[in-house]
């Protein structure tokens, strides 16, 4: 394939596949042409993600993981260090901007049924790299050693003694000592700055050779494959170089404006991005009147709590997050895309989508602000969404899906 | 549908916090400027004279503040650094953790980052409700921070208040401009005078709070500074990347 080409990049490609590489996956990778807004989190999601390793390395350079040292040392980035305080901002308001457009980008997958054959596995590989950015957001938070990092990182350790017979020595094992101590936060720093990174890194570059390999939905959950032109492109296809790298420019520019905007004029995010009480460094003697998970976990946190049993409120919580994992299997759905369903699921996602927004503002609220039966209530919404999917997929009558995109 | 429940939810849940947030002391609203630099550096002064002795910033630089504040050097090091630190030194004290537990029960928070920790309001209205109570080892307790282990320390400048009946001001007469008052109970008033009249008192807790603020986040003025020009370099780049789109795409459809 190289032998009409001349020259340094001829002789590259009959060693390694660049060429070959560039065309399959940007220059003759062929996406459908009737993507809309959704689909800017995707890329957005790789953009954070860039941001979050070079912002990290830098800052890295700075931090001391110690008990003594941690705190100080962030505060010596804020202070001392050239431009530290950009480079701290850039990478604490880009932890909550990865899971705006993380989740932006699983809601995408659930409207328009991403998820469905062939999709499956890059629905699981995009689920693993969201359960590993959780570990990696969990574990960033308590670098800080402020107030909150701790009385977090206890609460939700914690969580994992209510396993019976080996919950008391799991808690133990995770942090490595009796008590969150220097010996946590070491073995976090190791495992946030080199472990996870680097599973996270090799899971996208599989959630991403999966898609190319079968190619991608859209809002119509139609399959461009189907309709070829004589070269054997799809006709509602156009190749994502540079079509969609010209196009996701621009949405990249809206998503900087707000990213920007929160790193230069708001970057606590009135204590959602940075709490206030983690301003004060890590006191073992002194548990903060309110603890609550940042803003992203406070709707597993609900479900939790929503139980009143603790062994059954932690199988409620990670049981919210493992039945995504399944989700391919349970819509039984002849169509993909929102737009073809029928009133069943238009109404069954409405409500999903209340119940998780309902379940996050409940997280972050002490028990005492809230209604006793409002999270319950609206954990029982949230699972019936997955559970009855079966059921209200199969059941609905759907509307004839066109044999080319629309729009 | 969702607004509708964001309304819902808000009024079930808003009355409970505005209770919870406070400590159930209503705070007053103070507008921090951190560009006024005649106010910082009052606020300045009257840290160190007032509050470094117990109180460190171990994480701010006298230069730093010297240098942000625009006070020349030698003037920070004869006039607000007491011991022999250099300039280039922490805003420490000589208070030991032991000791200080000795004395207050408690040791003192580093103030640094109080401003992030408390906010503002909290921090404005503690310094201006304590009040008499003779209960209290150091015989004054606070409205915002119920039982607090710290002295009166600036009672000097504001006096001595006490918790009783006063005459306060409701209204103002819109004829003779004069307040009028009402006798109303469990309210703090001045049985004691001090250095300052109450208005000098509340501008001194005003440049204190404001310097406050600034130490807790030094680069602020910068940051937003930056910010505007960050700003200014995305709407252009994003006429550019607008019309870079609109030119591969207008032949597709």
């Amino acid at each position: 394939m190289s032998s009409d080409k001349k020259g340094l990049m001829a002789w590259v490609d009959d060693r390694l596949p660049v060429t070959e590489a560039y065309e399959k996956h940007m220059s003759k990778y062929y996406a459908p042409k009737n993507f809309n807004v959704w689909y800017v989190f995707g890329v957005l999601s790789m953009l954070v993600l860039v941001n979050q390793l070079l912002t990290g390395i830098w800052l890295t350079m700075s931090f001391v993981p110690s008990q003594e040292g941690a705190f100080a040392s962030v505060e010596y980035i804020m202070r001392d260090v050239e431009w530290g305080w950009l480079l701290r901002y850039m990478h604490s308001t880009g932890a909550s901007a990865f899971f705006v457009v993380v989740y932006l980008h699983m809601f995408r997958g659930i409207i328009y049924g991403s998820y469905q054959k062939p999709r499956e596995l890059i629905w699981i590989f995009g689920m693993c790299i969201y359960l590993a950015l959780c570990a990696e957001a969990f574990m960033g938070y308590v670098l800080p050693w402020g107030q909150m990092s701790y009385w977090g990182a206890q609460v939700i350790i914690s969580l994992f003694g209510a396993i019976p017979y080996i919950g008391e020595d799991l808690t133990t094992w995770v942090r490595g000592d009796y008590l969150i101590s220097e010996i946590t936060l070491n073995r976090f720093f190791a495992l946030h700055v080199i472990a996870l990174p680097l599973v996270i890194v090799a899971l996208v570059v599989m959630h991403l050779l999966a898609l190319h390999e079968v190619g991608s939905n859209n809002p119509d959950g139609v399959d461009i494959k189907k309709n070829l032109d004589e070269n054997g492109v799809p006709k509602d296809g156009i190749p994502f170089h540079p079509f969609y790298t010209v196009h996701d420019l621009v949405g990249i520019v809206v998503f900087l404006f707000v990213f920007c905007g929160i790193i230069f004029f708001m970057p606590e995010m009135g204590g959602y991005f940075l709490e206030h009480a983690n301003f004060e460094e890590a006191n073992p003697f002194k548990t903060p009147d309110h603890i609550a998970p940042v803003w992203y976990f406070t709707p597993f946190y609900a479900v939790l709590r929503a139980v009143p049993d603790k062994l059954l409120g932690v199988i409620a919580m990670a049981a919210a997050i493992a039945i995504l994992f399944v989700l391919p299997w349970l819509d039984r759905s002849p169509v993909r895309s929102i737009r073809y369903k029928g009133m069943l699921s238009k109404i069954a996602i409405a409500l999903f989508v209340v119940s998780f927004v309902v379940l996050g503002v409940c997280g972050a609220l002490p028990a005492y602000a809230q209604p006793p039966w409002l999270a319950p209530v609206m954990t029982v919404v949230y699972f019936a969404f997955f559970i009855l999917m079966p059921w209200y997929t199969k059941a609905e009558k759907t509307k004839p899906v066109p044999e080319r995109v629309t729009g | 549908m969702k607004k509708l429940l964001s309304v819902f939810l808000l009024s079930i849940v808003a009355p409970v916090l505005a209770v919870a947030a406070g400590g159930g002391y209503p705070l007053d609203d103070m507008k921090p400027n951190v560009s006024n630099k005649a106010s910082l550096q009052n606020g300045a002064q009257t840290f160190v004279n007032y509050c470094q002795g117990c109180h460190e910033m171990a994480y701010s630089r006298y230069e730093r503040v010297a240098d942000d504040l625009n006070i020349p050097h030698d003037l920070v090091t004869e006039n607000l650094i007491f011991d022999g630190a250099k300039i280039g030194q922490h805003m420490t004290n000589a208070m030991t953790v032991d000791a200080a537990k000795r004395w207050f029960g408690t040791a003192p928070p580093d103030l640094t980052l109080v401003a992030r920790v408390r906010g503002e309001d909290w921090l404005y209205t503690y310094l201006q409700t304590f009040y008499e109570d003779t209960t209290r080892p150091f015989g004054v307790n606070n409205e915002v921070f119920p039982n607090v282990g710290m002295p009166h320390v600036l009672a000097e400048l504001q006096g001595l208040q006490k918790k009783g009946c006063a005459q306060v001001p409701v209204e103002v007469d819109v004829l003779t401009g004069q307040d009028i008052t009402e006798e109303k109970c469990d309210v703090l008033y001045l049985a004691e005078e001090g250095k300052l009249t109450p208005a000098e008192y509340e501008e001194t807790v005003y440049d204190l709070v404001n310097f406050l603020v600034y130490t807790a986040e030094p680069m602020q003025e910068k940051r937003i500074r930056i910010g505007i020009y960050v700003m200014l370099f995305l709407s252009v780049f994003f006429i550019f990347a607008y019309l870079l789109n609109r030119e591969y795409w207008k032949d597709l459809h």
